[in-house]
């Protein structure tokens, strides 16, 4: 006779198995793990330098010696398509985390403190309406230089563009869980928990959070989607990292130049980038479901 | 209605003053000084004149104020005087571009039309396709078309639009050579010939935008339709007999299409960010290509107005969204 789960770990238990048979979760969680072990683990094993120019060997094929071939400064793709993984992930993990951040906070204060609300969701709703691409841009413009001399090249505009993606990109997390807060603030067992003298903070972090963490985890994954595409954009734009620095969208602008002579180039970077987020996507699409309770009841 | 419409309206206005108060802060908070790039061989009390008509002495407020003034009196009173003959702008002084030294007003209003046109049609396609996809994929949920339907969908949103605009010109410019890779700016339409030209280059740049609006849309759409297909009122009409016809695009499209409404204007400032790109990979000669053109020449006079034009018109978006809702379901006019 086996024992029966008690409730919460039931509902873990049932959320686990709904994602399972999302068919299109599970395919992108395979490979999402499959691109983040290629972008972690892949330069140890292909050892080519992502900078090495080799100018004997430009624009060459594929070949056993360069798997994806190499770029008009002969440096190797495969390298390259690593090196840039690791920045991109690595800038759309970190503004995820970010925007989860202020997100969370704004939401969370907006649901509890009641004479914070009107004002925050204003300001929410104020960054919605704002041209972020535009901002982006003139930010960068303005900031470039400032950190770049402050941290180095490389460094400075990592900070600039997460912390520039995080402050643009944090509306929609504060929005769910503002509107999660209030819902779950009504429930039973946290009038219960207040009745009895909780206070207020532990009711916060005990009750509240853990009930909110699913909704948050959705919108981390497309923070996630939505901060890659904005970095590779900016780079495609040119206004990204330095240009001898790999990211996908970087590669992608440097092959649009000889999109003429080497089309088949493009497609590397770009393939990397839309079926990343096509995989976060589809997680999001099946962690919804799994973690709705209207879905769980069909 | 036109209660709704002022309230709506008034609303706008301090929106577009708060996020013109940011794009200033913005400016005016960055390191740097605007006379940085003047030549040295400007004496230095030369200097200080630029400085001063730049009102760089100023309290902030009062800078503030006096960029207000430019933006809402000044440049509109030019462009009227452009428009009708009458000299109402006086010598008023414009803003200038650095760049080609010409009133960054009258470059914005030679590019703006591009930009509308493939923002604007792009929108129109994406409706047009977005909208039956997603109700009768709601229709049949989870029959074969719901599936391909979400599908592409999932696939429509995930490629960024500087991929896929890539991948058209790769396909249907370098293999097929059907359609243009580059926009001809010049080019002026006379005639059927003319105007087939302008179609067929205009064709690339909005197919890659109308897809990810139709992908959006179609994906709410759909959700949309799937709450009310099971909502009682739809059974009432099923019962007394209507046709499933009418009951679909009668009933329940006028309820299903509200919320939709509201998430499309949500989407309106990641679609001008998709135009910017967009025009850049078809150099399309639109807001957005001059917009790159000036940050990569340090041109703030042109990028400031160009910011604030964007975000004009994606305050106006959101107006005319406020307005259809209040349209298409009178409860929120009186709300």
């Amino acid at each position: 006779m086996v024992e029966a789960p008690s409730g919460r770990r039931f509902r873990e238990r049932h959320a686990l198995r709904q994602f399972m048979r999302h068919k299109g979760a599970l395919l992108g969680f395979a490979f999402l793990v499959f691109i983040l072990l290629f972008v972690a683990f892949g330069p140890l094993i292909w050892t080519i330098d992502p900078q090495f120019i080799d100018i004997r060997a430009r624009n060459s094929g594929m070949s056993l010696s360069h798997p994806l071939g190499t770029d008009q400064l002969g440096r190797d793709m495969l390298a390259r398509l690593m090196a840039g993984g690791r920045a991109s992930v690595a800038v759309g993990a970190a503004a995820m985390l970010l925007s989860l951040l202020i997100g969370g906070l704004v939401g969370l204060l907006a649901g509890f403190v009641r004479w914070l609300d009107g004002p925050l969701m204003r300001l929410t709703d104020l960054f919605l309406a704002l041209p972020l691409l535009p901002l982006l841009l003139v930010v960068i413009l303005l900031f470039r230089d400032a950190l770049r001399a402050a941290f180095g090249p490389e460094a400075g505009i990592f900070i600039l563009m997460v912390g520039v993606m995080a402050i643009t990109g944090w509306m929609q997390t504060a929005r769910v869980v503002r509107g999660e807060v209030l819902t779950v603030k009504e429930r039973e067992f946290v009038v219960a928990a207040r009745a009895v003298g909780v206070p207020e903070h532990r009711i916060a972090r005990r009750h509240v959070l853990p009930n909110v963490l699913s909704s948050i985890m959705v919108s981390a994954t497309l923070g996630m989607a939505n901060a890659i595409i904005t970095e590779s954009a900016l780079s495609f734009l040119g206004l990204g990292f330095p240009s001898d620095f790999a990211t996908w969208g970087r590669l992608l602008f440097d092959a649009t130049d000889y999109l003429q002579q080497y089309p088949g180039r493009v497609l590397w970077p770009g393939l990397a980038i839309s079926l990343t987020v096509l995989s976060v996507n589809y997680m999001g699409d099946g962690l919804r479901d799994s973690l709705d309770p209207r879905a769980r009841a069909r | 209605m036109p209660v709704y419409t002022v309230r709506r309206v008034l609303v706008a206005v301090p929106t577009l003053l708060l996020i013109s108060l940011i794009l200033f802060l913005l400016l005016d908070l960055a390191p740097g000084d605007p006379t940085a790039q003047l030549p040295l061989t400007i004496p230095p009390e030369v200097k200080e004149n630029i400085r001063r008509s730049l009102g760089l002495g100023e309290p902030i407020h009062v800078r503030y104020l006096l960029w207000l003034q430019q933006f809402f009196v000044n440049e509109p009173l030019h462009l009227m005087s452009q428009l009708t003959g009458i000299d109402l702008g006086g010598d008023r002084h414009r803003v200038i571009s650095w760049q080609t030294r010409s009133p960054v007003v009258d470059l914005v209003i030679e590019r703006l039309p591009q930009t509308l046109w493939v923002v604007g049609l792009s929108y129109v396609a994406g409706i047009a396709i977005g909208l039956p996809v997603g109700i009768v994929s709601a229709r049949h949920q989870y029959g074969w078309f719901d599936q391909l339907g979400t599908f592409v969908s999932m696939v429509g949103f995930s490629v960024p639009t500087f991929f896929s605009g890539v991948l058209l010109i790769v396909v249907f410019s370098v293999e097929f050579g059907w359609f243009p890779s580059i926009y001809d700016t010049t080019h002026r339409v006379t005639g059927w010939d003319s105007l087939l030209f302008q179609l067929r280059q205009m064709a690339m740049p909005v197919t890659v935008l109308a897809l990810y609006n139709a992908a959006q849309i179609s994906r709410f759409m759909r959700a949309s339709a799937l709450d009310n297909l099971n909502l009682d009122y739809v059974r009432t009409a099923r019962a007394k007999g209507m046709s499933e016809r009418r009951v679909i695009f009668v009933h329940v499209l006028r309820n299903a299409v509200g919320p939709v409404v509201t998430v499309i204007a949500l989407g309106v400032p990641g679609i001008f960010g998709g135009a910017i790109v967009t025009e850049q990979i078809f150099k399309v000669n639109g807001l957005g290509q001059l917009l790159i053109t000036s940050i990569q020449a340090s041109d703030l006079p042109t990028v400031q107005t160009l910011t604030f034009v964007f975000a004009v018109l994606i305050v106006a978006c959101n107006l005319l969204a406020d307005l259809l809702l209040g349209i298409l379901d009178p409860r929120i006019r009186y709300g």
